[in-house]
């Protein structure tokens, strides 16, 4: 099942990858990290098709998509 | 062991970039890393730094690098080039770098058929600087430099640098292209991976310029930039190719 | 070529440069050298080197940083506007700590100035020329063979400190044609394990830069590069004394003016009058030692120089106030006879003094 995997301490949110993903499944959080920024994260692991476009679209590398 | 689909490429170091929140060129320098990675050409890949946003561009990339004085890199590829003329050499510079004072270094070093690849990233704006206007900033586009709005009379025209160095013999491939969705951003990462395998089949200069946002100096959101490029720079700027080995296309 | 063979010197420095190893040069046409670029031109290609007629000098100072940080023994040259033009580059090049050989044949100014002969960037080679602390290693012939023996050790100085090294020539010696031998350098070319041309195995990528946005980071590179300058001053100092050890009047001069001067010091001393003359062959490291030594036997200096008075200050600085130092200088390209210099050794002697 793939799933995308956030490295939260280094997004700066910008939710650029909130728009790229087509199952519209990432959503920018809450909470913030210790940059203060408030991290994007993934709403529903289940609906992922690893087809990788919100890591492709992130400029910081935040996200890496596992199998 | 996790199966991977995606991660961060070799040519790419694990730190974190210093650009601003939704900054295409954290997007752009992934694409080279991947290019550099999937042409096995890490070991022989040097890159020179502009002066610009991506001053630290020498910090990021995983192999040789050099920052060079503003506008003359291109002038620094020639020189290694010619001293390591294996190697892969490429530039990285934004709109002051490139069009504005590093105008003569561009055009002579694709006249001369220069065998390095350029990747010139194209926001219409001074980032590094605070905001000011580029040669590529908009007719009407309001920055620090043009408060009012670029006005014709007193500021001329933006340049539309792709076209213009495709109409110089000595050049072998020139497109452009964006990063804003990822449709674009495929096709972005075709160009650049031509643009250096022409430098490895040893044929000549090639340049790809990547339009590009800058949320933080348009004075908008991430997603809003990406919009504000599709509306307003794409029908100036258009994408596309406009030099092949085989000639000019447009 | 150890026989000796007539020689241009613009020329003749193109030869010593081949000699010395160089197999990168990268330069632009202006008066009075062009003659050197279009040597390069037509010399490299026959010993497999590159040559390049840059589109500016800005652009050959920039192909200069490349090529020297990416490990190649390289070299520049121009006149006083282009080497102007050049200081960016210098700085950076100095910041980044790459060796290079950078040739300036002088001709007056200050803008467009002239094409004739001068002095006048004394200061721009010495006292930085571009911005920040550093110091380029500056070193005047005075003679065709100089020429050819300093740019070989330029090249030396330049790879032994990663540092820049000017070869301050004038119009005259450019231009004019004395018989020269080439003797290459006995010192081993080092290695250069910094150098930035692909990593090829290395596992950390090397970074040819001068940029420490942190002022703790480029404090530290500035003391480094302050200590490099100190070992420079210990080793590398280099002048010729003529007729100093009874010498009541010491003239200072280098270049072509030490060549005219030199003849007016002959014609004094056959008429019995004890002038000598220290001529500085480092003009950075200046050598200020042996005049602070003579200010203490000599009753006065006067130095000459194609210019408004540039190294004059110098001399000052050594002297310290121990004994008067006049000044004679021409600009514009007036080039003195030696009788004029002899004058004004005669005025300085019967106490009338020049500047």
């Amino acid at each position: 099942m793939p799933r995308p995997v956030f490295n939260e301490e280094r997004c700066k949110g910008c939710a650029l990858c909130t728009k790229a993903c087509p199952k519209k499944i990432i959503a920018i959080s809450n909470r913030f990290n210790s940059k203060g920024y408030r991290p994007a994260s993934c709403t529903d692991e289940a609906k992922c098709i690893g087809c990788s476009l919100c890591a492709k679209t992130c400029p910081d590398i935040v996200i890496e998509i596992h199998k | 062991m996790t199966d991977k689909i995606f991660q961060r490429p070799q040519s790419l170091k694990d730190v974190a970039f210093h650009y601003c929140p939704g900054c295409h060129h954290g997007i752009i320098h992934r694409l080279v890393a991947e290019v550099i990675d999937e042409l096995g050409a890490g070991d022989k890949a040097i890159g020179i730094a502009p002066v610009g946003c991506s001053v630290l561009a020498y910090e990021y990339f995983n192999c040789d690098m050099f920052e060079a004085a503003h506008g003359r890199a291109p002038a620094v590829a020639t020189g290694v080039k010619r001293v390591h003329p294996d190697a892969l050499v490429f530039t990285y510079q934004g709109d002051g770098d490139l069009a504005a004072i590093g105008c003569a270094e561009i055009v002579h070093a694709a006249a001369r058929g220069e065998k390095i690849t350029t990747i010139f990233v194209n926001n219409a704006i001074y980032g590094m600087t605070g905001g000011q206007m580029a040669p590529t900033s908009l007719l009407g586009q309001v920055t620090n430099t043009s408060p009012y709005g670029r006005k014709e009379d007193g500021a001329g025209l933006p340049i539309r640098v792709s076209e213009m160095l495709a109409t110089l013999d000595g050049t072998k491939f020139i497109a452009r292209v964006a990063v804003n969705n990822p449709a674009n951003m495929a096709k972005a990462k075709l160009a650049i991976k031509k643009a250096f395998e022409i430098q490895l089949k040893g044929e000549g200069f090639a340049m790809v310029e990547v339009l590009s946002t800058c949320p933080t100096n348009w004075g908008m959101t991430p997603l809003a930039s990406s919009d504000w490029l599709e509306t307003n720079m794409i029908p100036y700027y258009p994408l596309g190719t406009f030099k092949t080995p085989e000639g000019v296309l447009k | 070529m150890t026989e000796k063979v007539l020689m241009k010197g613009n020329e003749a420095i193109g030869e010593a440069a081949i000699v010395a190893g160089c197999r990168h040069y990268f330069g632009y046409p202006i008066t009075p050298q062009t003659e050197l670029t279009e040597y390069m031109a037509k010399r490299m290609p026959q010993v497999d080197g590159i040559f390049v007629q840059a589109e500016s000098e800005i652009a050959a100072i920039n192909m200069v940083y490349g090529a020297a940080g990416a490990g190649a023994r390289t070299m520049t040259s121009s006149s006083s506007p282009g080497i102007s033009l050049k200081q960016e580059g210098i700085s950076y090049i100095a910041g980044a700590e790459l060796p290079c050989v950078i040739v300036n044949i002088m001709r007056g100014g200050p803008g467009l100035g002239g094409i004739q002969p001068g002095q006048g960037d004394y200061f721009q080679a010495t006292k930085g020329g571009g911005h920040g602390d550093y110091r380029n290693i500056v070193l005047a012939p005075n003679s065709v063979q100089e020429l050819v023996d300093i740019t070989i050790l330029s090249f030396d100085l330049a790879d032994k400190y990663r540092n820049p090294v000017m070869l301050l020539g004038d119009g005259a010696l450019g231009q004019m044609m004395e018989p020269v031998e080439f003797t290459p350098s006995s010192s081993v070319v080092k290695e250069k394990p910094w150098a930035a041309g692909g990593m090829r195995g290395r596992t950390q990528p090397n970074i040819i830069n001068s940029l420490h946005l942190q002022p703790e980071e480029l404090e530290k590179h500035n003391i480094h590069l302050q200590k490099k300058y100190a070992q420079i001053q210990e080793n590398e100092i280099r002048y010729e004394e003529l007729y100093t050890n009874d010498a009541e009047l010491i003239l200072v001069a280098y270049g072509i003016t030490s060549r005219i001067a030199r003849s007016a010091i002959e014609k004094a001393r056959s008429e019995g009058i004890k002038v000598g003359m220290v001529r500085p062959i480092s003009l950075w490291p200046f050598p200020a030692a042996p005049l602070a030594k003579l200010a203490v036997s000599a009753h006065a200096f006067l130095t000459v120089e194609l210019s408004a008075g540039q190294m004059v200050e110098d001399v000052r600085l050594s002297v310290n106030g121990a004994k008067p130092v006049y000044f004679y200088g021409r600009t514009g390209g007036m080039m003195p006879n030696p009788k004029a210099i002899y004058e004004q050794i005669i005025n300085v002697m019967s106490g009338k003094g020049g500047k």
